[in-house]
């Protein structure tokens, strides 16, 4: 059981309703001025983009396997068993490393506050039932967002996609990106012209700082092993004249 | 200028920065990161990060590098100059804490990586490195602080344990100047194809040690002349010599990597990135060919000119890769605000002025009491630490 989102542009017709519900839960200010932000912030968790005729949208990718949450030093950010990607605000001192390290630029900072923390689209996790979608997906009228299984929403997206093949560009986007995603996205023209990068690594990001920061413990022991070591050889001479100083000094026999 | 003119116009700006830095402590603290800096969603780190951690951290490699070579490498003709390097990387490892403090959204969670753990975090590992790498530092200097109140008992008891002390300072040292490049690992999409490569750690440490011994000779030129004593020459252009090495390998295989990955390609794209990249290598690579010829070795304001350029091509490659690569794809043209300047400049300003006054009060340069040298006789192999032989 896991929990994931597939949003589908071609379906989506701009009316903003999903903002609006995500900004009601969770208990965000949304007016007329914060619907005309295009993108998410710390006061918006989720933005509806314009491209011409067509329409995006920009939420929390929900990654298989996060950036966000192996950088954080104090396990802020953490990939839950049930699909979402959640903040812990207790822990989060405040380095930002989460958001340097989104290839998708999602984490927010509040900037304004005295004693700030980060900002997210956490799924709904607060709704735990197994079935339970989450406020854009409720709100949006036009199954142009769906909450499900992920293996689910694949197979939805390509039935879409092979009743109509003309609508659409034939990728799903979020099933090879930085590992996977469980946010998927399906639309009509290539993902770039949307807002979504389309030169993002096939592999999980964290497999970039493991192929060095598995070595540690090596050095460690091994660097030990070996300044211990040369210290012991550079030294023998010091060692030799003591030994022999000794011995002369005292008139030891031997 | 004559010599007091000099100190008090130093004097002068001293004060005006540590008052700048003040003003802007408060607005950062009062006001918050969004009113007194220029960072944003799109650009979270700054000048703070890619000046006050990479380059504080980095300037003080001269800590381990000399503590390795005195005392692991038993090269003992050095040991004139490890006292003064391990009281600028103490110095320097405190000050990179403190404008960290600035940085944090909650500087008062700076403990919470102690008890929350986050092991496949490189910020993690490079927290846990600096603040034992600090303690280290703290019991390599304190051999010189128990000197000048003649507390000799606990100057040999300390010194009695200071083999290990060495080589975990030399590990700590060499895990975290290289994770501070594996911080970078995790953005391969986001960084200038310029910068980003998989040897980040190791370029890192390289360009450590390197900087570690220009530093070295920085401060042997000031502290001779603010202390009026003769610079020590030889050891000078030995490390001249070391460092031509060091960026030798430095640049073998940064050259390597470039050419393997193709990523000179990205100096014929347009924009001001590889303007800058060229910068940074004319800088670092500079001394290397300076110090090649023997001639520039005679000179010492050649050996300090040219380190200082190293120095500098430092500097420009961490704030490069800290700040220049993330413009192109976040689309922002970063430049620090005043407050962030002030408080970096405040921290330069603290590191100058402590060492000063350290090196006023503490046996730092000069040779220290016979009887510490008879006193070791007894304990050979076991490096002591921080200390000059006996004249």
């Amino acid at each position: 059981m896991a929990r994931a989102i597939l949003y589908d542009s071609t379906l989506c017709v701009g009316c903003r309703e999903c903002e609006k519900a995500c900004s009601e839960g969770k208990k965000l200010p949304y007016n007329e001025k914060v619907a005309a932000e295009e993108t998410v912030s710390s006061h918006k968790l989720t933005a509806v983009r314009t491209h011409g005729e067509r329409f995006s949208r920009k939420l929390c990718m929900h990654c298989l396997d996060p950036a966000c949450a192996s950088v954080c030093p104090v396990a802020a950010l953490e990939k839950t068993a049930a699909g979402p990607v959640v903040y812990h605000p207790e822990r989060c001192m405040g380095c930002r490393y989460c958001m340097v390290a989104c290839v998708y630029q999602v984490p927010s900072y509040q900037w304004e506050a005295r004693l700030p923390l980060i900002q997210k689209c956490d799924m709904c996790a607060d709704r735990t039932a197994p079935d339970a979608v989450t406020r854009c997906s409720e709100a949006c009228s036009f199954e142009a967002t769906i909450t499900g299984e992920r293996h689910e929403l694949v197979e939805i997206a390509r039935k879409r996609m092979a009743e109509k093949p003309n609508d659409y560009y034939p990728k799903i986007y979020g099933i090879e990106e930085v590992g996977g995603t469980s946010v998927l996205v399906i639309a009509g023209v290539p993902f770039e012209q949307l807002g979504y990068p389309s030169s993002v690594a096939k592999a999980a990001l964290p497999n970039y700082t493991w192929a060095a920061l598995q070595y540690v413990p090596d050095i460690a022991v091994v660097g030990a092993v070996l300044l211990g070591g040369i210290h012991w050889i550079t030294h023998r001479r010091e060692e030799v004249s003591r030994v022999e100083g000794a011995a002369a000094g005292r008139e030891v026999p031997q | 200028m004559s010599a007091t003119s000099r100190f008090h116009f130093w004097r002068t700006v001293f004060w005006l920065v540590m008052a700048a830095g003040v003003v802007a402590g408060f607005q950062r603290f009062y006001y918050g990161l969004g009113a007194s800096t220029n960072l944003s969603d799109r650009f979270p780190w700054g000048i703070w990060i890619g000046f006050d951690l990479l380059c504080g951290v980095g300037l003080a490699a001269g800590g381990f590098t000399l503590a390795a070579t005195v005392h692991l490498f038993n090269i003992k003709a050095y040991e004139p100059v490890v006292r003064p390097a391990i009281l600028t990387a103490f110095l320097g490892y405190l000050l990179v804490v403190v404008a960290l403090m600035f940085d944090l959204g909650r500087p008062y969670r700076i403990w919470h990586p102690l008890v929350m753990w986050n092991p496949r975090s490189v910020m993690f590992e490079v927290g846990w490195c600096v603040m034992l790498y600090t303690t280290v530092l703290f019991l390599e200097f304190l051999p010189v602080v128990l000197e000048r109140f003649k507390l000799h008992t606990a100057k040999r008891l300390l010194q009695g344990i200071m083999l290990p002390i060495v080589i975990a300072g030399v590990i700590l040292s060499t895990l975290h100047q290289s994770s501070l490049g594996s911080l970078y690992l995790i953005v391969p999409n986001r960084m200038h194809p310029l910068w980003y490569t998989p040897w980040l750690p190791v370029l890192f440490y390289l360009s450590a040690i390197g900087v570690g011994m220009a530093m070295t000779i920085f401060e042997s030129w000031h502290s001779a002349r603010a202390f009026k004593r003769h610079l020590e020459i030889k050891l000078v252009r030995g490390m001249t010599r070391v460092l031509v090495v060091v960026i030798a390998v430095y640049f073998a295989l940064r050259g390597m990597d470039m050419l393997q990955r193709k990523a000179y390609t990205a100096l014929f794209e347009p924009g001001y990135e590889r303007w800058l990249f060229l910068l940074e290598v004319a800088l670092m690579a500079g001394p290397m060919i300076l110090f090649w010829f023997d001639w520039s070795r005679k000179s010492p304001r050649t050996i300090y000119l040219g380190s200082v350029a190293f120095i500098l091509g430092f500097v420009t490659n961490r704030l490069n890769i800290g700040l220049t690569s993330f413009e192109r794809v976040t689309g922002v043209n970063y430049f620090p605000s005043w407050q962030e300047v002030a408080i970096t400049l405040m921290m330069i300003g603290l590191g100058f002025a402590i060492f000063r006054f350290a090196a006023s009060h503490l046996p730092i340069f000069e040779s220290h009491e016979e009887e510490e040298t008879q006193a070791r006789g007894g304990e050979p192999g076991v490096p002591v630490l921080a200390s000059t032989p006996g004249d």
